[in-house]
């Protein structure tokens, strides 16, 4: 019945779409088929352990999944594309709660990197996992993860996006655990778990609010509902922070961060692909889904949260040896920068870094994956024992392992933030975005501060990690340095394809000006939801301008320079900066968009300068030796101390949260067995008492009493008895005897 | 004849039939019990495409569904009145399904086999009774035959404590059963039955308040009522305080006994609550809403961190089933649709993965004879199928999406949270310290180096198998896909939340 109300609904749709809605299905469930398929029968049936069957089912989903973005987003882009297939899951009543599919440009955007990524991890990992005893079963959960990602990404309403947010956590389990006898990365993976939990709750809180407030959770009807005024102020900036607790976890910041180095105990190409690509940009992705809907309150905080992130993850990164740990330090500070983007109102700039930042920081995870195989090999060769992850036993693998060096320098590079890269447009179009909303709000001067300043450690620590590693001398010897060579190809592919798609021009030809790229401009900032109460007229103008949208390429991309949301229309040339960038409530006064300009230009000097800045220090010290790295941790003290050892976060949270729930399990366990099942055992006792009192009582007061009785009979018994002695005699005498008192008594 | 007298009574002929076998032959007794609960399932089974959806039943006689009414003792007017609707079948199937996996679960007993499945035949007839009543006396008849054989079974049967834990559920229970008794003799001698009018033990004329006279329309009455009755059933989920018998019966009572208790038996005082308390006193029990959600929320709480604190497997898995009872309270509580259905739909769920949760204990218990949590370690790598099989339960246990849990725990913090806003937001922290005790349970038992006691522990074997992939398959099913089960309790629960919203409280 469901099933057939489901096909008609996809029918009504016109060929296009059901085209489409038929691929999107395709894409989803072709990695769960192979899950299921390697599972079950990989290890034991199958050849390769049936990894061609996983590769198989993400290539087929790349492939269908790019031919949506070039038939929907490049070729036929319509800035309100949107549609969606819908069932009911859950009924209750009368109410049905429908769940389904829904695609739009900022879906299908996500789906190619998801799906790209995600292919050429897959092919990367049948190099790198080569042997692994657990081979099949790595496959397997790949797919299972590509899997809950692109149905988080497809998801339209916010409790099936809950189901595969939970789903992608628990692939994030198996995979963090995946070599779970060691003991580092069975409780890496509870960690994680446990942690996005916590973030889980706040979003389940958020998804209760926003049902119990408009009795829906379709996202598109979520927006409406603000835009129509059924929910607002205090209670929608409260459901906006608790889904945004959801992102917390999710994306690892602040104060939920600590999972994710931990998560670094994965397979390297795990870590590639869940946590800097893709399954931490998920929270990343669901504030962008919302972010119609948070008020200016709820926004602030979250600019807040991510800034700060952003600079404390950057602290981090720079003490650190291990060449995973840095690059997760570093991707904590970029989800930072992505979130304070959301969060200040640069929308586009935040969901630009997203992409932009799964390329390259895929490319340096998969880069230092390729280390550190060499490193295992080299380390092996010598029969050491030393970290193949430790950057002190590395240096000058560059003449060793070129393509890997090359790859990871331009994305590094990119990391960076030096022009002509793709982390150079966003990340600038991140800072424009703070520094524009700091000088229309003087008070919030510390955002931009945080953007800056964790700008310029960027350069530092990333050039530090690749000066340490790639030059110099090689660190554990030259015996070792024998068995170092270049990954195969397997794994060098991977690094060249997403090495080049950190470049500016798959984004913008014009490497200083990504608003021209055909990224900003097929992704307007999607219209807050409370602005639109106010400012209904300028809406108007604004749905005219994105109604008389084009089929074809060139005219979309230079239509889509009026999505501003006040009405403005912003014109374009070559060198300008015209990244547009909406301050959270410049809605409804158009001399916003000066300040974004004028804050735009000051901001890529600045940035450029700091980027020269950072990376010249970490040349000057560590590869001219100008400045000893020891001197320094000595004159920082205790800040060095600081950052080597996080913060200590770790450390806290032993001590309060785990020390603290521990505990009181412990106290509530003695409560239990000792006060309560005492009180019951207790009651148990004095019954028994009572029933002894009982026994004694009716031993020897109910029941003598009754032998009293008996006895006293007895007694008369004995009594009469003296007179029985059955002889007539006696009787006639004793009767005459009394006959005569009688007589007596009468007479007197 | 209806044929839920049928599946109520088969058993206690199959018990019959087992007590007549020669006492030797293990494998006759084994198989007689088994075809007894298969042909069970089967009847129950094929209820299921008869069963109208559409009918509401609740309160009302005439859309009960394989009715049947007899006169059993006429001089106080009680009948053999029974039916089911939407909130009691899904619990017949949940009782047949799982009595009949119990029964291969149980073929390690080496011990008096003729009376023990004699006993377990005959508690399945009291389970499947309990459901079907509709007859107050005959409700408490059922209830009390489910006690016996309960009693021997874990006092028999159990393990080193099995005299204390059997004696503790025994009196506990029967402490509830005499708050019961009270309550409905007090009902009893003031319903008049609306034909004869005579006294009545039918429920359904005791839900009609134009039937009630005298004593039991005071609110002070009804409010003494509704705890007995609380009392009485509160014993069975168990509600914090009373729940402290739990974790004694299931630590000393037999795998397929500890599956029986927590699967179908905990679902009895919950089950009571919904059928007997709430359409019988509805204003007094949405006046103590707040009472039966805080108690929900204590449960959830309270039980996830005891669950967290034991080193004992089976303990653990016992303190979590009353942490997950507390989800049916806390869903029960709030009287709306999404919430009564919730809690329905958990009390089913819970007693499928509850189900694995207790034969996965056995399984490592018949192969390490012990059920310490720190003494296991590493059997990831050697029993590679049982890990398999408990992540799955122990992510079911978690309310993880995709798996039945995760919706009847959805739908009762929906339900809850429109009527509880802070009993809830309290409540859903539960779901961290669950995930917190039992992925911590997971990594002491499976994870790390193999614990050289255990390297050549084999893996779970076809019987236990057998009995643990139809439970995996509906948990798996019911996640993805919860109309089968939903749908049959729609009518009713949304009737009963109606009748609930309809009434002024106190």
């Amino acid at each position: 019945m469901y099933l057939r109300q489901f096909a008609v609904g996809a029918l009504e749709n016109s060929n296009i779409d059901n085209i489409m809605f038929q691929l999107a299905i395709y894409i989803l469930l072709a990695p769960l088929v192979a899950f299921t398929i390697n599972i079950f029968w990989g290890k034991r049936y199958l050849p390769r352990g049936g990894d061609w069957i996983s590769i198989t089912a993400i290539w087929s989903g790349c492939a269908f999944a790019l031919y949506m973005f070039f038939t929907k987003v490049l070729g036929n882009y319509d800035p309100n594309y949107f549609q969606s297939w819908q069932f009911d899951w859950i009924r209750w009543g009368d109410y049905q709660l429908r769940i389904g599919i829904a695609l739009d440009n900022v879906s299908l955007i996500m789906l190619v990197v998801v799906t790209l990524v995600s292919s050429l991890i897959h092919l990367y990992s049948t190099a790198y996992m080569k042997g692994d005893p657990k081979y099949h079963r790595f496959f397997a959960f790949l797919s299972f993860f590509s899997f809950s990602m692109i149905g988080l990404v497809l998801a339209d309403n916010l409790l099936i996006i809950f189901c595969f947010w939970e789903l992608v956590g628990l692939s994030s389990y198996f995979l963090i655990g995946f070599w779970h006898e060691k003991d580092s990365a069975a409780n890496a993976a509870k960690k994680a778990f446990v942690a996005n939990r916590i973030g889980d709750v706040g979003m389940l809180i958020g998804i209760l609010l926003v049902f119990t407030a408009m009795g829906t959770l379709n996202v598109t009807e979520v927006i409406a509902g603000v835009a129509a005024g059924k929910m607002g102020g205090m209670a929608l900036t409260i459901a906006g922070l608790c889904l945004f607790c959801g992102a917390i976890g999710k994306s690892a910041q602040f104060p939920l961060h600590v999972w994710l180095p931990d998560a670094m105990e994965g397979p390297t190409p795990v870590s590639a692909l869940i946590h800097a690509a893709t399954m931490v940009a998920a929270g990343v992705y669901l504030v962008v889904r919302i972010f119609a809907i948070l008020t200016p309150e709820a926004s602030l905080v979250i600019a807040y949260i991510g800034g700060f992130t952003a600079l404390f993850a950057a602290t981090i990164a720079v003490a650190q040896y291990d060449i995973k740990r840095v690059l997760a330090y570093s991707t904590l500070s970029q989800l930072g920068y992505m979130v304070m983007a959301l969060g200040v109102g640069s929308y586009t700039a935040g969901f630009f870094h997203l992409v932009t930042h799964a390329m390259f920081k895929a490319c340096l995870f998969l880069g230092s994956g390729s280390v550190i195989h060499a490193m295992h090999g080299a380390l092996h060769h010598i029969h050491s024992h030393d970290d193949a992850q430790d950057m002190r036993f590395m240096g000058g693998l560059k003449k060793y392992m070129p393509v890997t060096f090359i790859t990871f320098l331009i994305a590094t590079v990119s990391l960076s933030g030096v022009p002509l890269t793709s982390g150079f447009m966003s990340k600038d179009a991140i800072l424009g975005g703070s520094l524009a909303y700091f000088m229309m709000h003087p008070q919030h001067w510390l955002l931009p501060v945080f953007g800056f300043g964790a700008a310029i450690l960027t350069a530092f620590y990333m050039f530090r990690l690749v000066y340490m590693t790639f030059f110099g001398e090689f660190k554990s010897g030259p015996e070792a340095a024998t068995a170092l060579h270049e990954s195969p190809r397997a794994m060098t592919i991977p690094l060249i394809v997403l090495g080049a798609l950190s470049i500016f021009v798959f984004y913008s030809f014009n490497p200083f000006n990504p608003a021209s790229g055909w990224f900003s401009t097929l992704n307007p900032q999607p219209d807050r939801a409370y602005e639109q109460l106010q400012a209904v007229a300028a809406h108007d103008t604004h749905a005219e301008a994105k109604s008389h949208d084009s089929h074809s390429k060139h005219e979309a991309v230079e239509k889509a320079e009026h999505n501003d949301s006040h009405g403005t229309v912003v014109e374009s040339h070559g060198e300008e900066h015209g990244e547009e960038v909406h301050a959270t409530d410049a809605g409804g006064h158009g001399g916003g968009h000066d300040v974004h300009h004028t804050a735009h230009l000051i901001a890529m000097v600045i940035s450029i300068i700091l980027a020269t800045l950072g990376i010249l220090i970490a040349t000057m010290g560590y590869y001219w030796h100008k400045i000893d790295p020891n001197v320094w941790k000595k004159r920082l003290g205790p800040v060095y101390l600081g950052m080597y050892h996080k913060w200590w976060w770790d450390e806290i949270y032993e001590y309060t949260f785990i020390g603290g729930t521990k505990l009181t399990a412990n106290i509530l366990a003695w409560f239990d067995g000792a006060v309560i099942d005492g009180l019951v055992n207790f009651v148990a006792t004095i019954g028994r008492f009572v029933s002894v009192v009982h026994g004694w009582f009716d031993l020897y007061v109910v029941d003598g009493l009754v032998n009293l009785t008996a006895w006293i009979v007895g007694i008369f018994g004995r009594f009469t008895r003296l007179f029985q002695g059955g002889q007539i005699q006696r009787y006639v005498l004793y009767t005459i005897a009394l006959v005569a008192v009688f007589i007596i008594l009468k007479v007197l | 004849m209806s044929p839920l007298t049928l599946i109520t009574f088969l058993p206690v002929v199959g018990a019959a039939i087992i007590l007549a076998l020669p006492r030797h032959n293990h494998k006759l007794i084994q198989w007689t019990a088994l075809f007894t609960a298969l042909v069970v399932l089967i009847i129950t089974a094929s209820l299921y495409p008869q069963f109208d959806m559409q009918k509401v039943g609740i309160n009302q006689e005439a859309t009960f569904q394989f009715t049947e009414k007899h006169s059993w003792i006429p001089a106080f007017n009680i009948n053999y009145h029974v039916g089911v609707d939407g909130l009691s079948f899904p619990m017949i199937l949940l009782t047949a399904l799982l009595s009949f996996l119990c029964i291969p679960a149980s073929f390690g007993i080496k011990k008096g086999v003729q009376g023990y499945f004699a006993l377990f035949l005959l508690l399945e007839t009291g389970m499947m009774g309990t459901f079907i009543a509709l007859d107050f006396f005959l409700f408490y008849v059922f209830w009390e035959i489910m006690l016996l054989p309960m009693y021997f079974l874990i006092g028999i049967w159990g393990g080193p404590r099995r005299i204390y834990a059997a004696i503790k559920f025994f009196l506990y229970t029967l402490i509830g059963s005499v708050m019961m008794l009270v309550v409905m003799l007090m009902l009893y001698f003031n319903t008049i039955d609306p034909v004869t009018g005579g006294h009545t033990f039918n429920m359904l004329h005791m839900m009609d308040q134009a039937n009630q006279t005298g004593i039991i329309l005071l609110h002070s009455t009804r409010i003494i009522m509704f705890f007995g009755l609380y009392i009485g059933f509160a014993i069975k989920i168990p509600a914090f305080p009373f729940h402290t018998w739990l974790p004694d019966a299931h630590v000393e009572a037999p795998t397929a006994i500890s599956v029986i208790l927590a699967g179908v038996l905990l679902k009895m005082g919950t089950y009571g609550i919904i059928r007997i308390l709430y359409p019988i006193l509805p204003e007094t029990t949405v006046s103590f809403g707040w009472f039966i959600a805080l108690i929900g929320m204590i449960n959830i709480i309270y039980g996830a961190f005891c669950a967290m604190a034991q080193t004992d497997l089976k303990k653990l898995v016992a303190y979590s089933s009353i942490s997950h009872m507390g989800y049916v309270m806390l869903g029960m509580s709030a009287f709306t649709a999404a919430g009564l259905q919730g809690a329905v739909f958990q009390m089913f769920n819970h007693g499928t993965i509850t189900a694995m949760l207790f034969l996965l204990v056995g399984v490592i218990y018949d192969r390490a004879h012990h059920r310490q949590i720190n003494g296991f370690g590493g059997l990831a790598n050697v029993m590679p199928r049982y890990m398999g099989i408990t992540l799955l339960a122990f992510f079911a246990g978690m309310g993880l999406p995709g798996l039945s849990g995760f919706i009847s725990e959805a739908m009762v913090f929906i339900g809850a949270f429109q009527v509880w806003k802070v009993h809830t937001i309290i409540a859903i922290f539960g779901i961290i310290i669950t995930a917190g005790y039992l992925l911590w349970t997971l990594q002491r038992v499976f994870f790390g180096e193999t614990n050289p006691k255990y390297l050549d522990i084999k893996d779970i074997n076809g019987r236990e198998l057998f009995t643990l992939i139809p439970l995996g398959i509906i948990v798996i099913f019911l996640g993805i896909w919860p109309h089968p089960v939903l749908d049959l309790m729609n009518s009713s629960l949304s009737h009963l939340a109606n009748m609930m919203s309809s009434v002024t409280p106190l």
